[in-house]
């Protein structure tokens, strides 16, 4: 640690920070552009002046930039000297010359780290009296809107984009004044995390094109802290409210998890809570139109008399949602909802990481990791955030070569400038070419089987007492062991699965690879990717997977099924699905927007989306995070396991639970493995200073005229019973627990940098630690499960189906979000250049294809690097059969 | 003795003054235009809704009678508030709204005679208060020193701005 001084403070400081950083990080208020505590300092934008002295003595100084000078031993700064305070009012006053005059209509605006560092700089007068520099916007797709007019060339875009997050395709163009960021030509972007550029651009050049569509500032949002729905990550995000519609989401800083960024599919996709396709009435037999709360339940309470009821659960419900449907139901007439196909996979990718000695990492975790393997994942496609911390953990073990010049790490452009394109090794094994094949060293494009024995070839070669899988090639052979070496040669090294091939032999190698690691003495981690928000933890309650749930309940002539949360088109077959549902009498379904499922059911129930509801997901590194409801709908709905409860008590078998933090904490109880996540936010009767937490800011606006069309008398605001929030301005307005942040927001502070000002130390923990509680923990020795399936063989029944998952259009509930739909485009089957060749078929031709006996009207794409005999099948695309089997083609 | 004669004669010498006291309704109070009484929302000189809905008027608001949702015109570009309701039985006519207003919109005009029976006639929608006139300020466009390209300004056509930048220019 380092002595320093800072506007006479005596500190302690890390000397590997900056003086930007370790200002910041005591609490003063120095303005900044280039800065990002993730993307390093470049000294471009001449905003962080500070005076620094020589000693004691120095009473002159001299004006520094403090993001470009280490936190020295003995460093004295003074950020209000009078020097510095001028030398950085003429520098925004210079920066602001071309600014337009668009404030009103920008949508960054309330919000804006330029209007916040321009009031901080005291700039308030324009003298500038010339003619302002314009520039022509671009087209950057559906989620990205462009206004080059507002750019103050901090060059934090490109440096986010392109350097961060690995895109390509937006750069700087044109030089001095002129000079533009966009693209090259107009055309969406194509990085899947360009929804970043809204928080890193410090103005409005970048913008929310979903939030533009129904612009709300940022004071008048109802906000909640919640959970992205969208993949197993399970980042964490702010959702908005304003006037009964979700207006946007935004990324919830958590240091183990998502840290400061969010993928597309998490930021964009909410859309499909507006969806017209939301359910909000209730369903019965016999009437057409919906009925009310009453009639349903008078009607339930009749047809469930003395019946016997199964329950299906789901991976994308929540915790308690499922386990009181378990309750309601009992153990044996519970599934998780997942087919058994999928149900054993995720069970074994869940009990690898429960029973395994090796550590799921968190995504911190993974960014701090030197060497990596990917098996079988896309994983950009199927947990991208994941993808973004693989990306940066491959340059730790390249970063060095900047310490021995002498360059601190975060001086970004030398350090860059050292490194070049080096990074540390990162394989990929994967069926079809993956979004990190650019900064991969080696590929391995092969059908799952042989992905899965390149797998155990590694392992052996880590650990020569494993076998080694017979028949393989000397490439592959050379390959395994090129692999096995640069695993061994860093102490971190990661191995990343998971369930997206649909291969559990893949999930086995992966973790024999990473036993193998661990008992050579590294600190391997194994992180595992699953297919939805809580897939890890409904497999974690367990139930019985679908087809024995309906095979049991046909013996056992069970007379009404529930269905909770859950599309089964989307786990079986189409055929199998009518077959299983026509078998009960009432088939009730709780869902919030229209299935194929809810189009079956006798009975809809509408239920809360994940912003109408409070619940916990566990993601698919073992870390239960709870999410809370954002807004009270206008529409009759409400949480799933508060409408199974009321089934309940019609039915006379009430719960005792009543309110969410009952349902959290019977879980925690009835089940050891979910010990203490009741504990992981604070309970409802939580008050600081005696005041609930507002889920409004202080300048929320509009209270007495919102709702003046429907009833001049202002209503009651809603309590809420089951979070130590309200849904009201009124509460506690400081700084909340990190679990309850409702908004960032600090005096000075309106755009999200004022995350600084939540955390311990810039681009550390947030205050009173992160959100979450780990419910796995590595055992002290593993095993190995060593099961080497045969090789790939062609089948001569046609070709062989392998999953291919697409970020935009995979995944069921940002499907239903016009932005991603735009992005998604039509199912596909992918063809290697061979077989498309002895099927005569060409890139952008329609077939049909049938899988078991569900025939599809799919695209074809040729994919060059596909393996002869196998067929990419968009997975989770409408009308597509889940149950992936041969493929044959109808023409 | 004095005061008391001094009194009368005051009183006296007010009956031969000027009449404050007017004949109301028959007669009008004669008021500054500057009299802040029922809002409105003005347009601009080419007869286009001056509201852009920045939600200025609306965070300014001490009573939080103003509400508005902002929305886009797909054809010209022109961002402008779909709803704007005013609940005048809220309204304590401070003006903040108007001084908030960075477009000229939303305007406090001389006219107090908004008295309803019934609180609810009150609650002023967009269409109660759109008027067709510029209102106080005259000759404003806020598109037209704004940045942003709309329908009949493109970019680099708006007050002193400079034509767009070519990107792929070469000269230094």
């Amino acid at each position: 640690m380092a002595k320093i001084k800072i506007n006479g403070k005596e500190l302690e400081v890390d000397p590997k920070k900056n003086l930007l950083e370790a200002s910041i990080s005591a609490g003063f208020d120095v303005p900044y552009f280039c800065w990002h505590p993730k993307l390093g300092s470049i000294g471009s934008c001449r905003q962080c002046a500070v005076v620094k002295y020589r000693d004691e003595n120095d009473k002159v100084g001299r004006v520094v930039m403090s993001c470009m000078e280490p936190a020295s031993e003995g460093s004295i700064i003074s950020t209000d000297a009078p020097q510095a305070v001028e030398f950085r009012s003429n520098v925004i006053e210079a920066l602001m010359t071309n600014h337009p005059h668009d404030c009103p209509v920008c949508d960054e605006g309330g919000e804006c780290h330029l209007q916040d560092m321009t009031v901080m700089s005291g700039h308030t007068t324009r003298r500038y009296e010339f003619e302002k520099r314009t520039h022509k916007n671009q087209y950057l797709g559906p989620f990205i809107n462009h206004e080059m007019n507002r750019c103050i060339q901090c060059y934090r875009c490109v440096r986010y984009y392109r350097d961060y997050a690995g895109g390509d395709d937006l750069n700087v163009f044109s030089s001095r004044n002129r000079v533009y960021f966009g693209r090259a030509n107009d055309g969406v972007l194509e990085s899947e995390f360009s929804g970043n550029l809204v928080e890193v651009c410090p103005t409005g050049v970048f913008t929310d094109k979903t939030l533009k569509k129904h612009h709300t500032r940022k004071w008048d949002l109802t906000t909640a802290p919640s959970i992205c729905v969208h993949c197993s990550v399970g980042c964490n995000t702010i959702a908005g409210e304003r006037y009964g519609t979700v207006r946007r989401i935004y990324s919830r800083y958590n240091e183990q998890v998502n840290g400061y960024f969010l993928c597309d599919r998490g930021r964009f996709g909410y859309e499909f809570v507006n969806s017209d396709q939301r359910i909000k009435k209730y369903f019965i037999p016999g009437a057409t139109e919906g009925v009310n709360k009453t009639a349903a339940f008078d009607f339930i309470a009749k047809a469930l008399k003395g019946k016997k009821i199964v329950g299906i659960g789901s991976p994308r419900a929540s915790l308690e949602t499922n386990f009181t449907l378990k309750q309601l139901v009992g153990s044996e007439n519970f599934s998780t909802g997942l087919s058994n196909f999928d149900y054993q996979l995720a069970k074994l990718a869940v009990d690898t990481l429960r029973n395994g000695c090796v550590k799921s990492p968190s995504l911190k975790e993974v960014e701090l990791s030197e060497s990596v393997f990917v098996l079988g994942e896309d994983v950009t496609q199927t947990a991208p955030m994941l993808a973004l911390a693989i990306r940066q953990g491959i340059k730790n073990l390249v970063k060095p070569k900047a310490d021995k010049a002498g360059i601190p790490q975060w001086n970004d452009a030398p350090v860059r400038e050292i490194i070049q394109s080096a990074h540390g090794p990162l394989h990929i094994a994967a069926p079809v070419a993956t979004r990190l094949d650019d900064v991969a060293t080696t590929t391995y494009y092969n059908a799952p089987e042989n992905i899965a024995r390149l797998g155990y070839a590694v392992a052996h070669y880590i650990n020569s007492k494993l076998v080694l899988p017979s028949g393989l090639t000397e490439d592959v052979k050379t390959l395994a062991g090129k692999i096995a070496a640069d695993l061994l040669a860093s102490d971190k090294p990661l191995v990343v699965s998971g369930v997206h091939c649909k291969n559990e032999d893949i999930i086995k190698a992966a973790s024999d690879v990473a036993t193998a690691l661990k008992e050579a003495g590294k600190s391997v981690s194994l992180s595992l990717t699953f297919e939805e928000s809580n897939s890890f933890g409904v497999v974690m309650l367990n139930g019985k997977p679908l087809e024995v749930l309906f095979d049991a309940a046909k013996t056992g002539k069970v007379e009404v099924l529930i269905v909770v949360e859950n599309d089964l088109y989307r786990r079986l077959s189409q055929e199998r699905v009518d077959a299983y549902l026509s078998q009960f009498e009432q088939v009730i379904v709780l869902d919030h927007n229209c299935t194929s499922t809810t189009k079956k059911a006798s009975v809809i129930l509408p239920v809360g989306t994940f912003t109408e509801a409070d619940g916990t997901f566990v993601n698919q590194e073992g870390r239960a995070q709870r999410f809370y409801q954002v807004f009270v709908p206008e529409s009759d709905t409400a949480e799933s396991w508060r409408r199974i409860a009321e089934l309940a008590a019609a039915i006379e078998k009430p719960f005792e639970a009543s309110s969410f933090f009952d349902f959290t904490s019977a879980v925690a109880n009835a089940m050891p493995q979910f010990k203490g996540i009741d504990g992981i936010a604070p309970p409802p009767d939580y008050k600081i200073e005696g005041q609930k937490v507002p889920r409004e800011s202080h300048r929320y606006s509009g209270r007495t005229a919102m709702k003046a069309n429907i009833s001049v008398h202002e209503l009651k605001p809603a309590e809420d019973l089951d979070s130590p929030m309200s849904f009201t301005m009124e509460g506690f307005q400081g700084e909340a627990p990190s679990a309850l942040t409702t908004s960032y927001w600090s005096p000075g502070w309106n755009s999200v940098q004022s995350i600084n000002k939540y955390q311990i130390e810039v681009g550390g923990a947030l205050h009173g630690g992160n959100p979450g509680l780990r419910l796995v923990e590595p055992a002290a020795k593993g095993t190995y499960y060593q099961s080497i399936p045969d090789a790939f063989k062609v089948s001569s029944k046609g070709l062989v189906a392998v999953p291919v998952y697409k970020i935009f259009g995979s995944e069921e509930l940002s499907a239903k979000a016009p932005a991603v739909k735009e992005r998604s485009g039509e199912a596909f089957v992918a063809l290697s250049t061979a077989d498309a060749k002895k099927l005569a078929l060409n890139e952008g031709d329609t077939v049909e294809i049938s899988m078991g006996n569900q025939v599809t009207s799919m695209n074809v794409i040729i994919m060059k690097e596909l393996t002869e005999g196998l067929a990419g099948i968009s997975v989770g695309y409408c009308g597509v059969n889940p149950e992936l089997s041969e493929v044959s083609f109808k023409k | 003795m004095l005061s008391h004669l001094r009194s009368i004669g005051l009183a006296l010498a007010h009956t031969f003054a000027k009449r404050e006291t007017i004949q109301y309704p028959d007669q009008k109070v004669d008021l500054a235009a500057r009299y802040r009484g029922r809002i409105v929302l003005t347009r601009d000189p080419d007869g286009m809704e001056r509201c852009v809905g920045c939600y200025l008027c609306a965070a300014a608001c001490p009573v939080d009678c103003i509400s508005l949702e902002a929305g886009n015109d797909e054809e010209t570009g022109r961002r402008y508030p779909v709803t704007f309701r005013i609940n005048f039985s809220r309204c304590i006519f401070c003006g903040y709204c108007e001084e908030a207003c960075p477009t000229y919109a939303i305007q406090l005009t001389p006219d107090y005679e908004i008295c309803e029976y019934d609180r609810k006639n009150l609650v002023y929608e967009k269409k109660d208060l759109l008027i067709a006139g510029q209102g106080k300020q005259h000759g404003y466009n806020f598109y037209r020193v704004a940045g942003m390209a709309i329908a009949g300004k493109d970019k680099g056509e708006g007050q002193n701005e400079l034509p767009p930048v070519d990107v792929k220019g070469l000269m230094p």
